[in-house]
């Protein structure tokens, strides 16, 4: 078989979750990966551990360090795209599998993040809270949001299309809306500011000194000394990988596939016997505690948080993921994650980068002169300053435009997403030498 | 239209009564008890139905011509707006006038004001359907036979993309469109109301007459066939690409004028241009949608319902404001949705769509 990956013999092979030796290794390679980033672990210190390029000039003096990312600002970004990806993988179960789509994710995790925040979070004058371990709430979390996933998917079921996604979109207004009356502040605390959010520490029951520390610097289990910063990427990276596992199974069970039969063509999927009622709701109910236990996680690794921010923007976001990534596909919810997560962190650190070469020589400089608008009467369409009034546009507006085009752009020019694109070179690597 | 027969076994004819009913013994009480709070409620309500029926119409127009609900019909109202702002506050051209400054022609002649300031509305006007085409060129017409879901998901990315550009040109500072009845108006009993309450019915008005009337010429017909059968309209040798043009540019000359009106009371007290317009065309999705998607007179009758029932629980729900939160009214809308579409799944006057296997 190793010579003919597309030759299924059972269904279960068929099935499987890595069907071939390819994907395997590299499922193996990007775990390792995954796992190995927080640790400070050199890969090449400088160029001169590079034999073969030791002896050139130019390079041995150019090349940077390349190491992994150890503790630093990075590592809060990728925590971010952990969290969002779960979410993500939610969304994929109910748009990508099921064709239904939603623009109330951001409801959901808010959902979640507040059944979170009342089961496991601190009881104070304003707010509710139980103090209760974090297996209790951040599965609480993920239960709360299926169950409200459950109590508006007879309206849902309803409505197909653009109607259903007009509908959650009034979701995420109600939602907001509703952390603002008294009751709501309970829950939620005030509108401005937010709440406390429970912390991640592993605990028991609810003793002061937790099982595992995640929130602290300090040794995990005597001998792993690791900051707190790295040991809550490595807490999401464990949760990440449990759920891309979840969200794999979910599309190889009887489930899913009638999910996709609802998807492909619901009338036919009913004549079939798939109840249709029973499985939409079963796809509302699954994206749901996705969405709670992301919007859980998400809440806590803020600290403090106001309902604001479970906003359409938010909901937005993984419907760009989504196509960004490529509909329908576990491993292009991924990608997409990180794309989306990661292009606004490059783009301001490639600003900032050159905003400190203005001065210098060379052509980073030049393009610098070009680009950064460092005051009045330098032109140029990037502001080097944080709050700036009208144009030049600063950083983090640049980021929100061109997120907007690169959605647009992605869906005119390649449908299939990232995942078309990654389709797209194997198929070339795979016919070569003959193109088609 | 459908006719009104009642059937009393059918649930939504049934809360279609309710609803008339309840309403008909309420306004009784209330005109016995303050008439004059009373008739400014509805005028107000009447005047926000309005502008959210000339945003929903501008949504219902682009959608049967060209089946995608746009989601950036707020950013539009707000670019629109903007353009008007230009024209009128600060004497620019617009979309040139960011970096150099165009005088705008108009305030060069003379006669009177409101004359001047309604020739450069109009002129904006044209500027926001300008912006429509382009819009439409660059990013709906390259996406003709994609699934519908992507073509909706570029005009959220449009939403993003236009809004924060438009609101980096505002940022703090105070915009106005410098409408000519001013913050005027006239009091009944207790209550005030404002000019701007007439000038946002009746422009409300002419556009729905207009529309009416541009369903019934030769380009209004051929719009309507692109609706109906888009393949089989081509065949016909309608030119489908004008047909999708004309529905943006009118659609973004519709998002302009209840751009307008979003900065002007009711809606908004102070006159500002701001992201608040952008918000205000999102309360307009649930009047299209109860309406129904593709039904002119049903986004009217969405605006209406949907403003009414905004001012209404406003006015004579503001004892409740604990426990219903503060800034209630503005949820109104996405709750009357939710409860009509429960009833009506296309809504008032959409068409059920036709499922085959």
């Amino acid at each position: 078989m190793f010579l003919r990956p597309n030759l299924y013999t059972s269904y279960e092979a068929e099935v499987q979750i890595l069907p071939t030796y390819t994907k395997k290794v590299l499922a193996a390679i990007g775990i390792i990966l995954l796992l190995l980033i927080p640790f400070d672990i050199p890969l090449i210190t400088s160029a001169t551990d590079l034999p073969l390029l030791r002896n050139i000039p130019v390079i041995s003096n150019g090349i940077p360090p390349l190491r992994f990312l150890g503790d630093n600002s990075w590592l809060r970004v990728l925590d971010e795209a952990l969290i969002f990806g779960i979410a993500a993988l939610g969304i994929n179960i109910l748009t990508g599998m099921a064709g239904q789509v939603s623009l109330g994710h951001a409801f959901f995790m808010g959902v979640g993040a507040y059944s979170g925040a009342v089961l496991g979070g601190v009881s104070t004058s304003s707010v509710w809270g139980w103090n209760l371990p974090i297996w209790i709430w951040l599965p609480g979390a993920g239960i709360g949001a299926a169950l409200v996933g459950i109590v508006v998917s007879p309206v849902a079921v309803r409505l197909r299309g653009l109607y259903l996604a007009i509908v959650t979109l009034g979701l995420v207004f109600l939602g907001i809306h509703m952390s603002n009356t008294t009751w709501g502040r309970h829950i939620a605390g005030d509108p401005g500011l937010g709440r406390d959010f429970p912390k991640y520490d592993i605990r028991l029951w609810k003793e002061e000194a937790p099982l595992i520390t995640i929130n602290d610097d300090g040794k995990w289990f005597g001998f792993l000394d690791v900051t707190d910063n790295q040991k809550k990427y490595l807490f999401l990276a464990v949760l990440f990988l449990v759920f891309i596992l979840l969200a794999k199974n979910v599309a190889r069970t009887r489930t899913g596939r009638a999910l996709q039969a609802i998807r492909d063509r619901d009338i036919a999927a009913e004549v079939m016997g798939v109840p249709e009622f029973k499985y939409k709701l079963i796809a509302f109910a699954t994206s749901s505690f996705f969405a709670g236990i992301a919007g859980a996680l998400f809440a806590s690794f803020a600290g403090k948080l106001p309902a604001s921010q479970f906003s359409l923007a938010l909901s937005v976001e993984f419907i760009a993921i989504l196509l960004i990534g490529g509909v329908g596909t576990v491993s292009g919810t991924v990608m997409g994650t990180f794309f989306v997560v990661l292009t606004p962190k490059f783009v301001e650190s490639f600003t900032e980068w050159l905003a400190d070469k203005t001065d210098g020589g060379g052509v980073s400089a030049k393009l610098a002169e070009v680009v950064i608008s460092t005051g009045p009467g330098n032109q140029g369409p990037i502001s080097s300053a944080i709050q700036t009034p009208g144009y030049p546009l600063n950083v983090f507006d640049w980021n929100l435009v061109l997120y907007g085009v690169l959605i647009i752009l992605f869906l005119i020019f390649e449908p299939l997403g990232l995942y078309g694109i990654w389709i797209k070179i194997r198929n070339y690597w795979k016919r070569w030498p003959f193109s088609y | 239209m459908a006719k009104l027969n009642f059937d009393a076994s059918e649930p939504s004819h049934l809360v279609g009564l309710s609803i008339v009913v309840g309403g008909a013994i309420f306004s009784a009480y209330e005109l016995a008890t303050g008439a004059d709070i009373y008739a400014t409620t509805l005028l107000k309500s009447l005047a926000l139905g309005s502008v959210y029926a000339l945003i929903a119409l501008g949504t219902v127009l682009i959608f049967k011509a060209t089946e995608v609900i746009n989601f950036a019909q707020g950013a539009m109202a707000m670019v629109g707006v903007l353009f008007i702002s230009f024209m009128v506050a600060d004497g620019n051209l617009p979309i040139v006038g960011f970096f150099w400054e165009i005088p705008n022609p108009i305030y060069e002649l003379g006669g009177p004001e409101w004359i001047k300031w309604f020739l450069s509305v109009i002129v904006a006007l044209v500027f926001a359907a300008l912006l429509g085409l382009l819009i439409e060129r660059l990013a709906i017409r390259p996406m003709i036979g994609e699934p519908l879901f992507s073509v909706a998901v570029i005009t959220l990315g449009l939403e993003i993309a236009l809004r924060v550009l438009a609101n980096d040109t505002v940022k703090i500072n105070f915009r106005s469109v410098d409408a000519p009845w001013g913050n005027g108006g006239f009091n009944i009993g207790d209550g005030f109301v404002n000019w701007s309450y007439f000038a946002a019915m009746i422009t409300a008005a002419i556009a729905f007459v207009a529309v009416f009337f541009f369903y019934r010429s030769r380009m209004g017909i051929a719009m309507r066939a692109v609706a109906h059968d888009q393949e089989a309209a081509m065949a016909q040798g309608i030119n489908i690409g004008r047909v999708f043009a004309i529905a943006w540019g009118a659609g973004a000359v519709l998002a302009a004028m209840g751009g307008l009106f979003a900065t002007q009371p009711p809606v908004k007290q102070t006159g500002a241009v701001d992201t608040d317009v952008a918000l205000v065309a999102f309360r307009a999705l649930p009047a299209v949608i109860l309406g129904g998607l593709d039904s002119v007179q049903g986004a009217l009758l969405g605006g209406l319902i949907v403003g009414t029932a905004e001012i209404y629980a406003g006015q004579y729900l503001s004892g409740q404001t604990a426990w219903l939160g503060s800034g209630y009214p503005l949820i109104v809308p996405y709750f009357v949705m939710i409860i009509g579409l429960l009833v009506r799944p296309y809504g008032l006057f959409g068409t059920p769509e036709i499922r085959r296997v």
